[in-house]
């Protein structure tokens, strides 16, 4: 048995996630999961003004924190903190490694990025059609700021294998980071559909941390005991592809029946063909057990056989965005909420300005829920302690949205009563970055792995 | 029958992919999921969702979670980073489908 913990959900997560993986009880491998789609957009930027940026800063702090650790325990580490610069992440990690004198093993995955690649093979006759709308990515070309391919496990099983203590990925499947380390002990093969389907099913249940140790957690929230001390995910796994999702003993959260099954509903689509680079996993066949105090052992997974594409990711500009708030007070609060969005309209139409959408919600009253949640009854509504007016726009032209953002707080004066600007000052101007979702064929592209021992 | 909101017998998770939203709706006990099955239909959550799912709805079935699983196409006003909305990324869709009058025996 070995026990694969995750320690980050998304980047930004809690910095004492992983620190607590490691030092509170036992643990193989840590799982860190930095990359959204968004993410690999902002690295961009950064790696923009910085050459040498372009990777998840944190992790590097989190590794010089926790090195001495890692080799007591022998805790190996998994990250995509590679991001679009994974070569420079991996520099970074052996730099503070020498500096602690702390001998230390890295390797490398790469290979995912193809931005620089794409005219070739467009001019090959690859589309990158769109997965949701059919069109062909010639569409959108000159706004392309990145194209990554999503690699499976084999890639990261085969650097641990060389050794490596530490590895780093740039685009790699979410849930392949935990079933990496699952083909590297129990020697699964490449057509064993059903236990790589329950390294995926694993991974996808612990890849965003403590959503399913009772955090975010609908079912009965208020009796999720200790959610300030609450523990993030640990899969023990076995060579036959079962396995249980527990926490550490003495952390707070509660890992059950229920809990697994929201994190297991989230973000899917298709339950019976959940589609990852190593094979094309069946939810239905899932079955759950309670083994235990905060503990789920998941048996019977079955899958089929990968497909002969990677998923690609492909972001591109798409304009520029703004959002405005402020908050209307105790009596009307809505009233006024409503007759300032009127009058800032108004004045938006008087310069002229035009806009992709502009869009206006009311916090308080029925913004996230919407026309499900209907408006507040008559008899309420009056008697709204405060409303939160939230107006966006969006467009092409940069200007015309900077326009906009001046427009908000000159309502604080020249509007209806009783409002506040949130103390937030004027909103930002942000450059919008869409994604592409496109497929290439596995024979077009091979992940490349390296080691790289430390600087001595 | 009676009538019941959705939360009394079922909790939910919500999450984006692109410009659709998926909601998983899981029954709080097995005898729930018959009912939610019944009740809980396409052309049901497609009219709860009027003004914000666009698209067509899908729904699939988890009798092995004793749980439901809708895709929400053209929900999110063009996706994640595009969306002006307070919730960009779909993620209190689930809490709006619990809110939901079903009848139950």
């Amino acid at each position: 048995m070995i026990r694969i913990a995750n320690g980050q959900g998304f980047w930004g997560d809690s910095l004492e996630a992983p620190v607590d993986q490691i030092r509170r009880g036992p643990i193989d491998y840590l799982t860190l999961d930095y990359l959204a789609e968004v993410t690999m957009s902002i690295l961009q930027k950064q790696r923009m003004r910085d050459p040498q940026a372009g990777y998840a800063r944190d992790f590097v702090d989190l590794i010089a924190r926790v090195l001495p650790d890692l080799k007591e325990r022998r805790v190996r580490v998994i990250a995509n903190a590679g991001g679009i610069n994974p070569m420079g992440c991996r520099d970074a990690v052996l730099d503070r490694a020498a500096r602690q004198n702390i001998p230390l093993k890295v390797a490398t995955v790469t290979g995912d990025d193809i931005t620089d690649r794409l005219d070739q093979f467009m001019k090959r006759g690859i589309e990158f059609k769109n997965m949701d709308t059919g069109e062909p990515l010639s569409a959108i070309r000159a706004q392309v700021e990145r194209a990554n391919v999503y690699f499976g496990a084999f890639p990261v099983a085969e650097a641990m294998g060389l050794g490596a203590e530490i590895v780093i990925t740039g685009r790699v499947a979410d849930a392949a980071l935990t079933l990496a380390p699952m083909i590297h002990e129990f020697g699964w093969k490449e057509t064993d559909w059903d236990k790589l389907t329950a390294g995926i099913v694993a991974g996808h249940a612990i890849e965003c941390g403590a959503q399913v140790t009772g955090g975010n957690c609908q079912v009965d929230w208020e009796t999720v005991p200790d959610l300030a001390d609450i523990g993030y995910p640990i899969v023990e796994a076995e060579p036959d592809g079962t396995f249980s999702v527990t926490k550490h003993a003495g952390t707070g959260g509660r890992v059950t029946v229920a809990s697994v099954k929201e994190q297991l509903l989230y973000e899917i689509g298709d339950p019976t063909q959940y589609i990852t680079p190593d094979c094309v996993a069946d939810f239905t066949t899932v079955h759950l057990d309670q083994a235990g105090p905060d503990r789920v052992r998941f048996s019977g997974i079955e899958g089929r056989p990968a497909t002969n594409y990677y998923k690609v990711s492909i972001s591109y500009t798409a304009g520029y965005k703004a959002m405005g708030s402020l908050v209307y007070t105790w009596p009307d609060a809505y009233k006024k909420a409503r007759a300032a969005d009127q009058i800032l309209r108004q004045r938006l139409n008087r310069l002229g300005l035009r806009f992709d959408e502009i869009r206006t919600e009311f916090l308080g009253a029925n913004a996230c829920h919407g026309i499900p949640s209907g408006e507040p009854s008559p008899e309420i509504e009056p008697h709204l302690p405060e409303v939160v007016l939230r107006v966006g726009v969006r467009s092409e032209n940069r200007a015309a949205v900077d326009r906009f953002t001046r427009e908000i707080a000159p309502l604080v004066l020249n509007g209806p009563p009783g409002v506040s600007g949130l103390g937030l000052g004027r909103p930002r101007v942000e450059e919008i970055i869409a994604f592409w979702p496109a497929l290439i064929p596995k024979s077009e592209v091979r992940p490349e792995v390296a080691i790289w021992p430390s600087k001595d | 029958m009676a009538k019941q909101r959705l939360i009394e017998i079922a909790h939910a998770r919500s999450g984006d992919k692109g410009d659709l939203v998926n909601i998983g709706l899981i029954a709080r006990k097995p005898e729930h999921y018959p009912i939610l099955v019944r009740e809980v239909t396409v052309e049901r959550v497609k009219q709860h969702f009027t003004g914000v799912c666009k698209g067509r709805v899908e729904r699939f079935e988890l009798p092995n979670l004793g749980a439901l699983n809708f895709l929400l196409h053209e929900a999110l006003d063009g996706g994640g980073t595009m969306a002006l909305k307070a919730d960009p990324q779909g993620k209190t869709y689930s809490t709006a489908l619990l809110r939901m009058e079903i009848e139950v025996d």
